[in-house]
């Protein structure tokens, strides 16, 4: 039995001013502030009043985020089977080094002869990830998988400027399951999105590829294991015909956790991947981030005669090591590369989480966490395989990798239970729902990844659940309607949120509305 | 036997079992997990042997006690410093207070995802629009988003949204006085849609943006204008709402570029005039951390044709179904790109939500007035640095106008360059601030110092007594 916690929890805002402050702060700065006087900041600056915000103890705000987390979810809490995003156990032994002070307290610009230790971290990791992913270099740089994309695609765009022929090159190919960042990536990278469509067994259909594949072709985006978690069986003929037109091929590499130490982007022609580090290797997606979304690149010749490679595009800091003074370095973008995409290194934390997995696990380890969580989905496949209301579309017969999307679609067609019903099904018992609705060529999607954290259980309790949630929707659909009824809150009006009228985005913009200053 | 990689068990992947391995390939009717794997092409498809060769961690599983100690002795490489950095820039050492990384640690936010399912996550949401609520009533900006990666991607997407918004018109105006980092993320974002930067100069006395620069270079073609303030030399800018006016009387969008801490003492952004603030949270109990994770602030005033071209997800305040009770919904988000695609406002997914949170409990912590007395601990400090400094004989007023907690100091014609005094510094494990003669080459030998609520009086009295001691030497006085 479930019942997730439920507190009565008032905005920090809505506490009343005890006019404390919950910080010490003013030990080190009597003595400077009697040497300096006055503040002499010139008066149409200078706030007038401090910001509005309740001073509270320290044990009242500790109290109000503790509530707040208790009425939250996370891997901490149970299976979070969300497709796609690979929410996996993180270790603590990686949150002890990751967060340890001798990293919090590192400037970014510091001397590089200060931060030995570090660098010599961020320099094996980019190694072993490019050893992992079977490119030559990467660069730590992208803080998310959509800021590693948006490398990607603009060292692209560099790909073609160098070669004189950016005009031409105006169009990035992705499958109709990808994810939504592929497209949004390319946009904002100034190219135009072209789509091309799945097959029934699960792959790119080749066909429509050869259709849409030309000069003006500047990269092609897949993610493999794709979306519906099958492998791209013809990847060969599809690098061998982007690469034909000289278009370059990115690797998402979303779905890594499926096909790890199995099988490497590089091997299969990629020029450039991105890791989720925040997926594959164990670092938490706290919410919504922090993440890191390392590029790695073959460095192929871009200009033989100016010696200039792909590597030399991407943008971002890389890790060197100087063998003369024997030290490590950071090499500074240069002339010809993409710039900066943030504004100091990376998101050295998730980094340095990475690296511990990656060093605790070996390459036996990595290879075992394919192999568990390629297990989970087919596993879970059968379980559910003649679940009435569900089935499993693209690739009959084929096994998954990391993920399987089912259809709820006949249960949406009989009975009026859709994929979002059978996900709050899901949570009413204690279990995070699926990525839903997505991939969006599958009707009624219930995208699920396991992962290697979750035992035999979980994964039987998690169908079991979904039978029953099936017997529900056949026998008594209204009940069905009802979910969730034991999370902190039921069934949220999410119209109500994002109606200009009551829209209220933050608290000031709530009072404002209701003071009638805003409309 | 069951085709699992061999002598191996970690605590972490050891969710199951032999038996329960066999049970699974039975269910599944293989015989070997690497059946599983059969669809890989052979020539794609890795051996194990090959596998286990290639140099990735250290060839073997690691144990935790072996693993602590190799990262202490890895770590233990850093130099200990005897000082926090006097060095700013754009990311500032401050005090972390234990009960904001206490909270971030908490398994319920730190290991959940993204809140999809909002009725499982109410706590994760409203702690996300508490950092929204909190921020706006700091910055005076009615429209706070989530996160976005850092204070130079917010202020690039901030250039991209001004060009949606003021569609055909291709300018923007930087001032050369704002973070050269930043501009460098802007120009590698905007490259791609043809916008055209066009630098403003500062004002070479008062170290502030020229305004009549502003004036001559605003047009009709200008979409948007930038000032951040304080600006790059931690100068404060008093003329932010004269530009931001000019930029509204021609029709350009006014972007406001903020560090949180100083905005204690400094007029918000939102009183300033300003349509978008982006900024970095950093400050606000995040710790360093090298570069990252950090927070980017991005804020917009209440008009739907701003908030509708916003980047970023959005958590809102809403009720329950019958309207029984509070709770909070993602919002707007066909504007993101897991509904829009590529007609989304930008392709942010994952941002630096856990990174908002800290600051939503840093800013909860400290109250409107902590933030006050934190923002006048770093004026004072910095400005009992600059009074120590300059009798020391070194130029600290290099630009007249008033600063925050930084400040650029003047090497020329003391008889050491910089980076002699920066290695007399490092010799005695102080670390000095950050060299800018490289991205203003009128300013020559000249240096950034930053001074916060970390550095104790003795601290800057250390740093002025060695710095006094490096001038001697230079000037060849034993």
């Amino acid at each position: 039995m479930f019942r997730q916690a439920k507190w009565n929890e008032p905005l920090i805002l809505e506490y009343p001013d005890k006019g404390f402050t919950g910080l010490s702060l003013d030990s080190y700065s009597d003595s400077t502030a009697r040497a300096v006087g006055e503040i002499r900041i010139p008066k149409g600056v200078l706030r007038d009043t401090p910001p509005n915000i309740p001073g509270l103890p320290e044990v009242e705000v500790v109290r109000h985020y503790t509530r707040l987390s208790q009425m939250s979810y996370g891997v901490d809490n149970g299976p979070v089977p969300l497709g796609s995003c690979t929410m996996k156990y993180n270790p603590r032994i990686a949150w002890w080094v990751a967060f340890d002070e001798r990293i919090a307290n590192l400037h970014p610009l510091q001397d590089e002869r200060t931060v030995q230790g570090l660098l010599e971290i961020l320099f094996e990791l980019q190694k072993w990830l490019a050893n992992i992913t079977g490119m030559d270099v990467c660069t730590l740089h992208p803080a998310a998988g959509a800021h590693g994309e948006l490398a990607g695609v603009l060292t692209i765009r560099r790909y073609h400027e160098m070669k004189g022929r950016a005009d031409l090159k105006r169009e990035i190919i992705v499958p109709d399951s990808a994810h939504g960042t592929n497209p949004a990536s390319a946009s904002m990278a100034g190219f135009v999105t072209v789509t091309v469509p799945t097959g029934e067994d699960g792959n790119i259909d080749l066909e429509a590829l050869r259709a849409v594949v030309g000069e003006r072709t500047a990269g092609l985006m897949i993610t493999n294991p794709s979306t519906l978690g099958l492998f791209e069986e013809r990847i060969g003929d599809i690098v061998k015909l982007v690469h034909e037109y000289d278009a370059l091929l990115y690797y998402d590499g979303a779905n890594l956790n499926g096909i790890l130490g199995y099988a490497r982007p590089g091997d299969m022609g990629f020029d450039i991947a991105h890791l989720n580090l925040h997926k594959t290797f164990s670092s938490p997606h706290g919410g919504g981030g922090p993440g890191a979304g390392p590029v790695c690149v073959k460095d192929r010749v871009v200009d033989e005669d100016k010696n200039i490679r792909l590597s030399d595009l991407l943008p971002g800091y890389l890790v060197v090591y100087d063998e003369e003074k024997g030290i490590y370095r950071l090499r500074h973008p240069g002339p010809h590369s993409v710039g900066l995409i943030k504004s100091f290194f990376g998101n050295v934390v998730p980094l340095v989480w990475a690296y511990v997995y990656i060093a605790s696990l070996g390459p036996q380890g990595l290879r075992r966490v394919s192999e568990h969580a390629v297990l989970a989905t087919n596993y879970f496949v059968k379980l559910v395989e003649g679940v009435r209301g569900f089935e499993v579309p693209y690739g009959k017969g084929r096994f998954r990798k990391n993920e399987v999307v089912l259809s709820a679609k006949p249960l949406a067609e009989e009975t009026g239970v859709t994929a979002m019903d059978v996900a709050k099904g899901l949570l009413d018992a204690g279990f995070y729902a699926p990525t839903v609705y997505f991939p969006l060529i599958v009707k009624e999607a219930l995208q699920v990844e396991f992962t290697e954290s979750e035992a035999i259980e979980n994964i039987e309790r998690y169908a079991e659940r979904l039978k029953e949630i099936s017997r529900v929707a056949y026998e008594n659909p209204d009940e069905a309607k009802k979910w969730p009824i034991n999370t902190s809150v039921k069934l949220i009006d999410y119209v109500k949120g994002d109606h200009p009228k009551t829209l209220a985005p933050t608290w000031r913009v709530y009072v404002r509305k209701q003071r009638g200053e805003l409309s | 036997m069951n085709g699992m990689t061999p002598d191996y068990t970690q605590p972490w992947i050891s969710t199951l079992n032999g038996k329960d391995v066999e049970k699974m390939l039975k269910t599944i009717g293989v015989k070997s997990v690497e059946e599983l794997f059969a669809d890989i092409p052979e020539t794609y498809r890795m051996k194990l042997e090959d596998w286990l060769r290639l140099d990735i961690g250290f060839g073997r599983p690691l144990s935790e006690v072996e693993l602590k100690r190799l990262m202490d002795e890895k770590l233990g490489k850093n130099t200990a410093l005897r000082t926090p950095p006097f060095m700013g820039g754009g990311v500032y050492p401050h005090y972390v207070p234990p009960v904001v990384k206490y909270i971030i640690s908490r398994g319920e936010f730190l290991t959940a995802y993204t809140p999809y399912q909002a009725e499982i996550s109410q706590g994760l949401m409203q702690a996300i629009f508490e950092y929204q609520s909190l921020m706006a009533e700091l910055l005076e900006m009615d429209v706070v988003n989530a996160s976005m990666y850092d204070w130079g991607s917010a202020l690039a997407e901030a250039v991209l949204m001004v060009s949606r918004v003021n569609k055909g018109r291709s300018k923007f105006l930087i001032p050369k006085n704002v973070n050269p980092f930043h501009k460098r993320v802007v120009e590698a974002y905007t490259r791609p849609h043809g916008i055209k930067l066009v630098e403003v100069e500062y004002d070479r006395a008062t170290g502030e943006v020229d305004l009549e620069d502003v004036k001559n270079k605003l047009d009709g073609e200008t979409a948007g204008v930038y000032v951040q303030y304080p600006n790059f030399f931690g100068v404060i800018e008093s003329g932010v709402k004269e530009v931001f006016e000019l930029a509204h009387e021609r029709g350009a969008l006014a972007v406001a570029g903020v560090y949180p801490v100083a905005l204690g003492l400094l007029k918000p952004p939102g009183e300033l005039g300003a349509d978008i603030a982006v900024g970095e949270g950093q400050s606000l109990g995040l710790g360093m951390n090298y570069g990252g994770p950090h927070l980017g602030i991005f804020a917009v005033r209440y008009d739907m044709r701003l908030i509708r071209q916003m980047p970023g997800r959005l958590i809102g305040l809403t009720t329950t179904k019958d309207g029984s009770e509070r709770a909070f919904s993602m919002v707007l988000q066909t504007r993101e790109q897991h509904i829009r695609r590529e007609k989304a406002t930008s392709n942010i997914c994952t941002n630096e939500a856990l990174m908002a949170i800290a600051a939503a409990v840093f800013m909860s912590l400290l109250g409107g007035k902590g933030l006050r007395r934190l923002a006048e601990i770093n004026y004072y400090n910095a400005h009992y640095a600059q009074m120590k400094l300059s009798e020391i004989g070194l130029n600290t007023r290099v630009f007249k106008s008033d600063f925050f907690n930084e400040f650029p100091i003047s090497f020329n014609g003391v008889g050491v360059r910089y980076k002699e005094v920066h290695e007399g510094l490092l010799a005695k494990r102080i670390h000095g601030g950050l060299y800018i003669g490289d991205y203003y080459p009128e300013l020559g030998e000249t240096a950034l110092f930053a001074f916060t609520e970390v550095h104790s009086k003795d601290d800057i009295d250390l740093l002025a007594g060695t710095l006094s001691e490096l001038l001697r030497r230079g000037k060849g006085v034993p």
